[in-house]
């Protein structure tokens, strides 16, 4: 049980070469459940063996119990990892596997024998001790894994991508079991994944990260509903996150957004002052579930009339694509919209819950009610 | 799917295939069943018959003659191979492990540099060498022969190691490591015990290379201290005396039965050992 | 590397395991550094010395060089090598490659015939050299066996013969190496993806046009590496010459390394035989150098 904190983490291969991690800061309390996520290259496997001492860093400190561990070989740091190949030492069977690390720090047989049976019923693999890795399914694998990494009762778990080796509805099952497993255990854990739901069922806080710098830090749901920039934005959410790139429109003092679906224009207001956007090209973010099906009357919400060019129903939900600005865009409607390609759908979208970012620095702008929110998320450990 | 047409023809080609496979079975025997045959002759025999004629009657002699001759180099090679084997398989092990597991700045180029080392033709090294061996006061002993083959089969032990392990992940390693294994507990536990295939390779192609010998021997022994194939260079090219070819036989055969013998034995990992070496060397 | 900011906590044991890779690797950094490069380099410098039975370090400059340029046994060497070469490469690829494509047709018992083929690789050149030494005697040996089997007009005198001794290391050396390329070219069929055989085949291509067409232009990697072990084993050659022919009859069959060790070890010419051995590095460069070149740029495309 422990707290971790990363404070200015670099990482570089060499003077010249670009660094792979870049002022990473954040800091987890005890107990609490860290996702990095991204995609491949952004350094979140690289941070993971630096906090596990595999990697020496460049620069700054990591704090594990607020004790800087940054010097410390790996065996000292009391942390335990689960791989995504597993790592099963071959050579010896399952039992053989979980007692490892506790026969190396010289733990007594009996208390090995102990920890090992209390592993093994935890994750139900007892029936398994005698067999070598070869002849496990991958499931199975997986699950003398985690016992391995479980057995040292360490101060703090990493996961690197554990379930991305697992075919789809095994992947699923163990993502629960894992969060069970937290839930029981309340060890503070690391969990580096590249799957987007995996981060946002499993963690208590989540860290998107691109070309080694933490783009945002936060909840799940701020993640979801803040987004800082761009990369968040399209990263998190799925079907993502559409992009609508808008012309702007001075009314009265207000800003207009205006949206072209080729049959018909609609007029959207953003609730910001006008000359802070003035001159720059704006995008618009609107999530496929923020866009909903309009009265055909209307209601006082703006909406427009576009055709529908594709439909997906996915079981539970509606993808419906049309149009916007020469744009596609991915509505998600209700299972029983009757709707078929070519009719024209009257599209509602809710002003104050659709997110403008800068076109060419890919930032969130503050819009006024909720920007100061986002800046405080970014920022927030910057200060400590 | 052949038609019922082609068949025959088929069949025809099949047959004449398997007849030029046998014939070079043959072919690839005879060298092997004319030692055989002549090494149980006697020398009136082999002046009276040709290569292929049956033996009058079997005889020993020519065998007792050549053991006779050169079973204190026969002991000789086992003393120099069997050391030799053992610590450059060791040192190439550990050096693979290193080179595969435990990187640091400059060791792939210093795997470059000994590379080098499976082309570099012996010729070049052979005075220095022989200086060094002088200095040290090895000239002319099995030690320092156990030396030279220990060195120059660096290179190639090396390699297999490290063509092996670099085809383990490397995640086996950083698990045992947060488990909280050393360098050594590491190579010992975990990685040795997955190596025995290639363990199998090394001790069978070093043996072969140094059993087989000749350019280290002449060079670097002389008279009690030389090894089983100078001596059956000896052996068969001396000029005095009337030639015993039965002996010379018996001789060539007894040098060969070391390594004919572990290449039935184990010939999977020979066979191995000789593409690995050379596909990758 | 080192940390910035950590306050360095590491045990001298922690210290000991950082540098253990290290020091396990650095016998071994010094053994190649000097006993590969130095003695090379060493050998490199005694070339450019007057050394003759012993080592001095008088300069001569390109003085061996020319020696060995102006001396016949040099030539007969050079000129025996190209020739022994050229014959042991091609015609060990020719039987390799057939044998191979032939073993590939799902043969019963391909293991066995397998083994019998690769046996004399196994054997030390020594052997092999005392065995064909005796088979290719004149009066004896095949020239016998074949006139008894009522071939009368059969000669094969080619051991003593000094314009043909040459083809007697050549049919040694085959035998001794063509199992082997034989192997290769087995493991790279084998590799061969069989879907690519089968499109062939629909396209109504007869198999041995298969082969010639399709199957064996893809195994130009195994052609390669093949070339270049037999060209290094032709340079190496050194037992197969001392066993069989020592050279003769005169040194009508002495190659480069022949050259090298008679006249550095037992004719006290220690220059020469150094500036011979430091051509015949100059000839090994010469074949792997544009082979690794090839092989490392063609990975960097993967």
């Amino acid at each position: 049980m422990a707290t971790l904190e990363l404070r200015n983490v670099h990482k570089t291969y060499g003077a010249g070469l670009p660094d792979t991690l870049k002022d990473i800061q954040l800091a987890i309390k005890d107990g609490e459940f860290l996702i990095l996520v991204g995609p491949s290259g952004c350094g979140k496997s690289t941070l993971m063996n630096c906090i596990a001492g595999l990697e020496s860093i460049s620069g700054g400190a990591i704090l594990i119990d607020d004790e800087d561990v940054s010097g410390m070989s790996p065996k000292d740091r009391d942390i335990a990892m689960v791989f995504q190949s597993y790592a099963l030492y071959p050579t010896m069977n399952v039992r053989d596997n979980i007692a490892f690390g506790l026969k190396i720090r010289k733990m007594s047989q009996t208390a090995i024998d102990e920890e090992v049976a209390r592993v093994a019923k935890l994750l139900q693999i007892e029936h398994l001790l005698g067999r070598k890795p070869g002849q496990l399914s991958g499931g199975q694998q997986q699950r003398v894994a985690m016992g391995r990494a479980l057995a040292r009762r360490p101060k703090i778990y990493l996961f690197d991508e554990p379930l991305s080796n697992l075919d789809a509805k095994l992947r699923v099952e163990m993502r629960t079991e894992i969060k069970l497993m937290h839930q029981r255990l309340k060890t503070t854990t690391v969990y580096v994944t590249h799957d987007q739901i995996e981060a946002m069922t499993l963690g208590d806080k989540v860290a998107v990260m691109k070309d080694g710098i933490i783009q945002q830090f936060g909840t799940p749901q701020q993640i979801y509903n803040d987004p800082a920039n761009l990369f968040v934005a399209s990263f998190i959410g799925s079907p993502p996150m559409n992009f609508i790139p808008v012309r702007l429109m001075k009314q009265d003092g207000r800003v207009l957004a205006l949206l072209d679906s080729g049959q018909a224009r609609c007029e959207l207001p953003l609730g910001v002052a006008a000359d802070e956007l003035e001159g720059r090209e704006i995008i618009l973010g609107v999530r496929p579930e923020q866009i909903s099906l309009g009265a055909a009357e209307g209601n006082g919400m703006p909406a427009i009339r576009a055709e529908v060019q594709v439909t997906e129903p996915t079981g539970p939900d509606l993808l419906v694509f049309v149009t916007l600005n020469q744009t596609k865009v991915c509505c998600r409607l209700a299972p029983d919209v009757a709707c078929r390609v070519g009719d024209s759908l009257n599209l509602q979208f809710d002003p104050a819950r659709v997110l403008l970012f800068d076109a060419g620095s890919g930032e969130r702008l503050d819009l006024a009610a909720s920007g100061t929110a986002i800046k405080d998320n970014v920022t927030r450990f910057k200060g400590r | 799917m052949t038609s019922p047409v082609d068949k025959p023809a088929l069949n025809l080609s099949r047959i004449a295939i398997h007849a030029v496979l046998l014939l070079a079975v043959l072919l690839y025997l005879v060298p092997l069943v004319v030692m055989l045959l002549t090494s149980f002759k006697t020398p009136e025999d082999i002046g009276s018959g040709n290569l292929l004629s049956w033996p009058a009657a079997f005889t020993g002699i020519g065998w007792a003659k050549a053991w006779a001759t050169v079973n204190g180099y026969f002991l000789n090679s086992i003393l120099i191979t069997v050391p030799a084997v053992l610590i450059s398989t060791a040192i190439g092990a550990l050096n693979g492990y290193v080179l595969s597991m435990w990187r640091f700045r400059g060791s792939q180029l210093f795997f470059g540099l000994l590379l080098f080392g499976c082309f570099l033709p012996f010729q070049t090294v052979l005075l220095p060498a022989s200086f060094t061996l002088g200095k040290l006061g090895l000239a002319s002993t099995t030690s320092g022969l156990v030396l030279v083959h220990v060195v120059y089969g660096l290179a190639f032990t090396t390699l297999f190691f490290r063509n092996y392990y670099v085809s383990i992940p490397e995640a086996l390693v950083k698990a045992a490591r947060l488990d909280g294994a050393g360098f050594f507990t590491i190579f010992g536990r975990i990685i040795l015990p997955m190596s025995t295939p290639i363990i199998m390779v090394c001790l069978i192609w070093q043996f072969t290379q140094i059993w087989n010998d000749f350019l280290f021997g002449v060079v670097f022994s002389s008279g009690d201290s030389q090894p089983i194939t100078v001596a059956l260079n000896n052996l068969v090219n001396t000029s005095t005396g009337a030639k015993e070819y039965n002996v010379d036989m018996a001789a060539a055969m007894i040098a060969g039965l070391p390594t004919l013998l572990v290449y039935v034995i184990a010939g999977k990992y020979f066979v191995r050992g000789l593409t690995a070496g050379a596909v990758k060397g | 590397m080192t940390t910035a900011t950590a306050r360095l906590r590491a045990s001298p044991l922690d210290a000991l395991q950082r540098w253990l890779p290290k020091l396990v690797l650095a016998p071994s950094m010094f053994i190649v550094l000097v006993g590969f490069y130095g003695y090379i380099l060493w050998t490199f410098v005694l070339s450019f010395t007057t050394s003759t039975f012993l080592p001095t370090y008088k300069w001569a400059g390109l003085a061996q060089y020319a020696r060995l340029f102006d001396n016949d046994r040099w030539w007969v060497a050079s000129k025996n090598l190209l020739l022994f070469g050229g014959l042991f490469i091609g015609i060990t690829l020719a039987i390799g490659v057939f044998l191979a494509v032939l073993l590939d047709q799902r043969i019963r018992r391909e293991g066995f015939i397998r083994t019998i083929y690769l046996y004399p690789m196994a054997l030390s050149m020594i052997v092999t050299g005392t065995a064909w030494k005796w088979l290719l005697n004149p009066g004896m040996g095949l020239d016998k066996l074949l006139r008894d089997w009522g071939w009368e007009g059969f000669r094969l005198d080619w051991l003593i013969d000094p314009d043909r001794v040459v083809y007697c290391l050549v049919i040694a050396a085959v035998w001794q190496a063509s199992g082997f390329i034989m192997a290769m070219f087995l493991a790279g069929l084998r590799g061969v993806d069989q879907s690519i055989i089968r499109a062939a085949q629909l396209d109504g291509a007869s198999l041995p046009r298969i082969y010639w067409t399709v199957v064996l232009p893809s195994l130009r990697p195994v052609f390669f590496s093949s070339l270049m072990i037999l060209a290094h084993i032709a340079i190496k050659s050194f037992d197969l010459v001392a066993a069989m022919t020592a050279g003769g009859p005169g040194y009508s069959s002495d190659l480069p390394a022949m050259f090298m060790y008679s006249f550095t070890f037992s004719r006290g010419q220690m220059g020469m035989g150094s500036a011979s051995a430091i051509l015949m590095l100059g000839a090994i460069l010469a074949i792997i150098v544009p082979y690794l070149y090839s092989e490392l740029r063609g990975k960097r495309h993967d």
